[in-house]
Formats: structure tokens, sequence, C-alpha cells
């Protein structure tokens, strides 16, 4: 049986160190393995190595509960019961179409994809938790058994106007000015560059902390 | 900062003194940040993290922490340095290996380390020596304090703090203590102890954190969780347990002392005899005895040496340390220098030249 969820999986697999350009062939067929998944089942470790097509196989058959593992038959108990691997604790729809849409779905901001973040196990920006809010919320749930924070809190308030039931979101939204500015740089549209700009600018001038811009002025 | 300066000297959390610092030979307290307005690190561009890390240094240079920081830039350090700096635990080997700007502010004591660019943009660590979790919460807390008056972190009324792993999110904080455990291990009882401690979310680690193997009987216990209990709940969690661990630990010596003396007395007697006068010697046996010197040294085994000489030898002894104090001596393997080191410690010097002229 597996007892970590996938996120638990994925986070292992991290720790393994190889990034996704290592010269290794998926186990599945002669491209090469750009996903290298670690499973924890009952303690034991398993390695995974595929290509894009083939993880993404291999993580919709662990989900969508129709059983399989296309690394090593019959190794991995409990992959084809219902609620396996990250149905539950994810609590999305149980066929492969609704989770190859899910997996499809990014960020406004940082542009990461769901599917990305469940091979990673790491999510691109802050903004991918209220992005994300509903798939997460089961994941934290499971890892943490809580989703409410309960501990400290910054002191000092979000800007003047700013809503502070999102907390620093307003802030995160830079990145994909970011992303913005640079996609209209590279097809020469400088009038939507330029805008991009002045808004980074105006919200960064809101956000700086007042011992920040102390400082620099200081410097 | 010259790494160089550091290498004959030990951080204050091996010095051995503090509370219970028989069996717990340091406590630590983590937070996890990240700025606001950058993706986390493993998204980020090469010129977000060159960003991240310049807003970042600048910043905390900007503010009182309550310790004189010295920066170090680890990106661009020789390897051996940033081993080096592994093995005094102040980055982690992911830091070490990782891709592009990042660096460390360390205070001069080596208790306050922070890690620029690591998994999150930030890692606050607060190192003590002995069992003093609540002392390095209260420091760490300062540091935060300070440093959140000069950036904006990730942070959502519900979820806490925005971590780049979500294991991770709400407080960000990883307590944990790292625990001098022979006795357990010798009378077979440590496995029930950490079966034990999974049952209440505690999680066991070796002696360089996540995915590294216990040696020389050390063990990190920390927590799992980090969201929906109190930064304070968090800590207490750890601090209840660790009195029944020295506990359990100081009654099995016991057993070993009344039950066993004599084979105790031969073990510890051999690990020394063999600490003394080995000509080759590897890393890990080096732990396994200085483990059983330690412990010799603690029941009253051995008379002539001190708790703190056997810590500092625990890290002088690793292979980047080793080779620093060596110097440019590369004919001889690591195992063959260890020995002699280890050899000439014994004989009552300890500075790197006289090591490297023996």
């Amino acid at each position: 049986m597996i007892q970590s969820s996938s996120l638990g999986t994925v986070c292992a697999g991290e720790r393994t160190g190889r990034t996704c350009g290592d010269a290794m062939k998926c186990q599945q067929c002669d491209n090469p393995a750009v996903f290298h998944i670690t499973e924890l089942e009952a303690g034991n470790v398993r390695e995974v190595h595929l290509c894009e097509e083939h993880a993404r196989v291999y993580l919709n058959q662990s989900e969508g509960g129709d059983g399989g593992d296309p690394g090593e038959p019959g190794a991995v108990e409990g992959k084809g019961q219902k609620g396996g691997g990250l149905s539950g604790p994810l609590g999305v729809g149980q066929t492969a179409e609704d989770l190859a849409v899910l997996d499809k779905r990014c960020c406004d901001m940082c542009g990461i994809t769901f599917f990305e973040f469940r091979n990673q196990g790491r999510l691109g920006c802050p903004h991918d938790y209220l992005q994300f809010e509903k798939e997460l919320d089961p994941l934290i749930a499971n890892i943490h058994g809580a989703t409410e924070h309960t501990g400290r809190r910054p002191s000092r308030p979000v800007p003047a106007g700013v809503d502070a039931g999102s907390g620093t979101d307003g802030l995160t939204t830079i990145i994909g000015l970011r992303r913005g500015m640079k996609e209209a740089i590279s097809r020469e549209d400088y009038e939507s560059a330029k805008e991009a700009r002045d808004a980074i600018r105006g919200i960064e001038d809101a956000w700086t902390p007042p011992a920040a811009k102390a400082g620099e002025e200081n410097a | 900062m010259r790494l160089d300066t550091l290498t004959n000297s030990i951080g204050e959390w091996l010095r051995g003194t503090g509370p219970d610092s028989d069996i717990v030979m340091s406590s630590r307290v983590r937070l996890a940040r990240n700025l606001a307005q950058f993706p986390f690190v493993s998204r980020a561009t090469e010129q977000d993290r060159a960003d991240t890390e310049r807003v970042l240094r600048e910043r905390i240079a900007a503010v009182p922490v309550g310790r004189e920081l010295d920066y170090i830039d680890v990106g661009h350090l020789e390897e051996i340095d940033r081993r080096f700096l592994v093995e005094r635990q102040l980055i982690s080997r992911e830091h070490a290996d990782a891709q592009g700007a990042r660096g460390v502010a360390i205070d001069r004591l080596e208790q306050v380390s922070l890690m620029i660019n690591e998994e999150d943009h930030l890692r606050i660590q607060c190192m003590h020596s002995g069992l003093d979790l609540h002392g390095a919460w209260e420091q760490i807390k300062v540091v935060d304090d300070q440093i959140e008056r000069a950036v904006s972190y990730a942070f959502h009324p519900r979820w806490g703090y925005l971590t780049a792993c979500p294991t991770n999110v709400g407080t960000g904080i990883r307590v944990s203590v790292m625990l001098h455990l022979p006795a357990l291990v010798i009378t077979r009882q440590i496995d029930k102890v950490f079966r034990s401690l999974h049952k209440i979310s505690l999680a066991v680690r070796g002696l360089y954190g996540e995915g590294s193997q216990a040696m020389g009987d050390f063990y990190q216990i920390s927590n799992q969780t980090t969201l929906g209990r109190t930064e304070d709940e968090l800590v207490q969690q750890v601090a209840d347990v660790v009195p029944v661990l020295i506990d359990y630990e100081r009654r099995a010596r016991d057993f070993l002392v009344r039950e066993t003396q004599q084979n105790v007395h031969d073990q510890v007697s051999r690990a020394y005899g063999i600490l003394r006068t080995a000509q080759t010697i590897s890393n890990e046996e080096t732990m396994q005895l200085l483990s059983r010197v330690r412990m010799g040294v603690l029941l009253g085994l051995i008379g002539d040496v001190k708790l703190s000489d056997i810590n500092s030898l625990l890290i002088r002894t690793q292979p980047a340390h080793l080779q620093k104090l060596r110097g440019g001596d590369e004919d001889s393997s690591d195992d063959i220098e260890r020995a002699r080191y280890l050899r000439h410690h014994f004989e009552g010097g300890d500075s790197p030249s006289r090591a490297t002229a023996n």
C-alpha cells in the first residue's frame, strides 16, 4: 500500500538529486527520461524513470483507479485501488480526462502547470496556493491534518487599498507582469512592455517596507 | 570572510555545553520564508535568482538581527568550501549542490545561518549547544521579525507563510534536536523508540538532515507538520519528547554499566585504541568509534579526553575539513590522512601544521 501521497512521493524524488537533464532512457521507450519519481511504499523506496508521455500515463493510471505499473509490474501493491495515489488527497474526478484537463491548468503568474507541480513536488510561486486552492486543500489537509494557519503573522499591514484577505498576493502579481513584459519585448510590442514596467514600479513602490526605503535612502 | 579562519575553530553548537549536553548535541530551529514578488527558486530564471539574492542580501545587511553577520557567496565557492560549510551544518547539501546565485550569512559563533536561495528564498536557522530549543526559538524570532521589517514575505491569512513545498507551509518551522544515543543502539532498543516517534508525527533523520544516513549513533528528531499549530506548540511538541528520550538513553547507559561493564569498557577501550593507532581509517568508522569513545568519556571509562574534543573531531575528520587542514598535500588518501590526524590529536597536538608535518 502506498503510504505517502504523491506529493510525498515526488518530494522524495527531488531528494535523489537528479535533474531533468540527465541522460537516462525512459523505462517504457527510447525517449529520454525527464521525470524521476521515487515511490515510498510501506517504507521501501522505488525509483521510476519515464519520458513525459509515459509519466502522464503512469500518474493517471495510479490515480484513475485502473491500476498497473509500467515500470515493475506487480511491484506496487494497491496502485489500482480506488483512492490510491493522488486521487484521494486531491479530491478530483476519477477519470483520466478530468486529470488531463487539470494537469494542463497553469498559474496566471508563474505559468507552472499542475502537472509540473505534481511531478516536481514544488510549486512555482506564492500565487499557486490561490490558483490551485481547490486541489491543494485536500492535499495539505492530508499532509498536515489541518488547513488553517494559526501561527505568527507579519506585523506590517498590507498597503492602503489592498484587500488584506488576499495576503501578499497583490505583490505576487509582479511575477505575471514581468512575464508579460518579457513577452511584449520579444514581439517588439514596446508600448505594452512599458505599461507592464510602470505597473511593476507602482506595485513595488506601494509594497516596499519603510525599513527598506530608509535603507535605500541611506545607501 | 575567509573560510580558512573557521577551520581551526568549532561552532558554538559543538562546544558540548548547555543542558543535557551528554545526550543532546544541539538544538535547532529553522524557518522557511519567501519573498512575495519572485517565483520560488525551482521556477526562477537565472535573473530571478540573482535579483532575489541581491534583494535579500542588501536588506538583511540593512537591519540589525542581533548579531554581526558575514556573508558568503556560495555560488562562487569552490566545491571543497561548499562541502566544508555543509559539514559545519551552516548550509544544506541541497544548497551546496544547487545552481545559480545563492549565499549564506552567518554569525561568528555559527549559531545563526541565513541561507539565501535554498529550496525557499530564505531559510533562517538558529543552532544552540545542548537542549535549548526555547533559546533557539527566542533568538530566531528576533531575526525573523527584523528581516520582516525590510521585506514582504509571501503570506496568506489562511495558509500562513507560503513555501515552495506544501510540506512546509504555514509556520515554515522545523524544530530539531541532534541526539547521541549509543546505549539505545547497543541495547537494540533504538528501532522501537523510532517507531514510537513516527506514531506521534516526529521525524528521525541522520546527522546531516533529510536523506542522510545515521552515522555514529547521532540522530535528529524533528516535527513533520507545520500547519494548524502555533510555533510555540510545535517547539513544545519536540521539547516534550526529548526528556523521555534522554531518560531512555540514561537508563540504557546505566544498564550497560551495571550488567555488562567489562564488555562496555572493552568496546570503548578498543575504539579508543583504534583511533589512536590506526594507519588508515574511513569517515564512517571514525564516526562510529568516536561515538563509542564519547560514551566512554561520559561513563567515566576514559579520563583524559574532553567532550568538546570529541565533538570537534566529529567535524574535523570529515572529508572537506581534513582536506583544508592538511593543506596542499594531495598525495595521501583521505583515510590515511584522517588516521594521521587522529593519531596526532590523541598524542597531544592539534594544530594543522603539526598534523601535516607528522
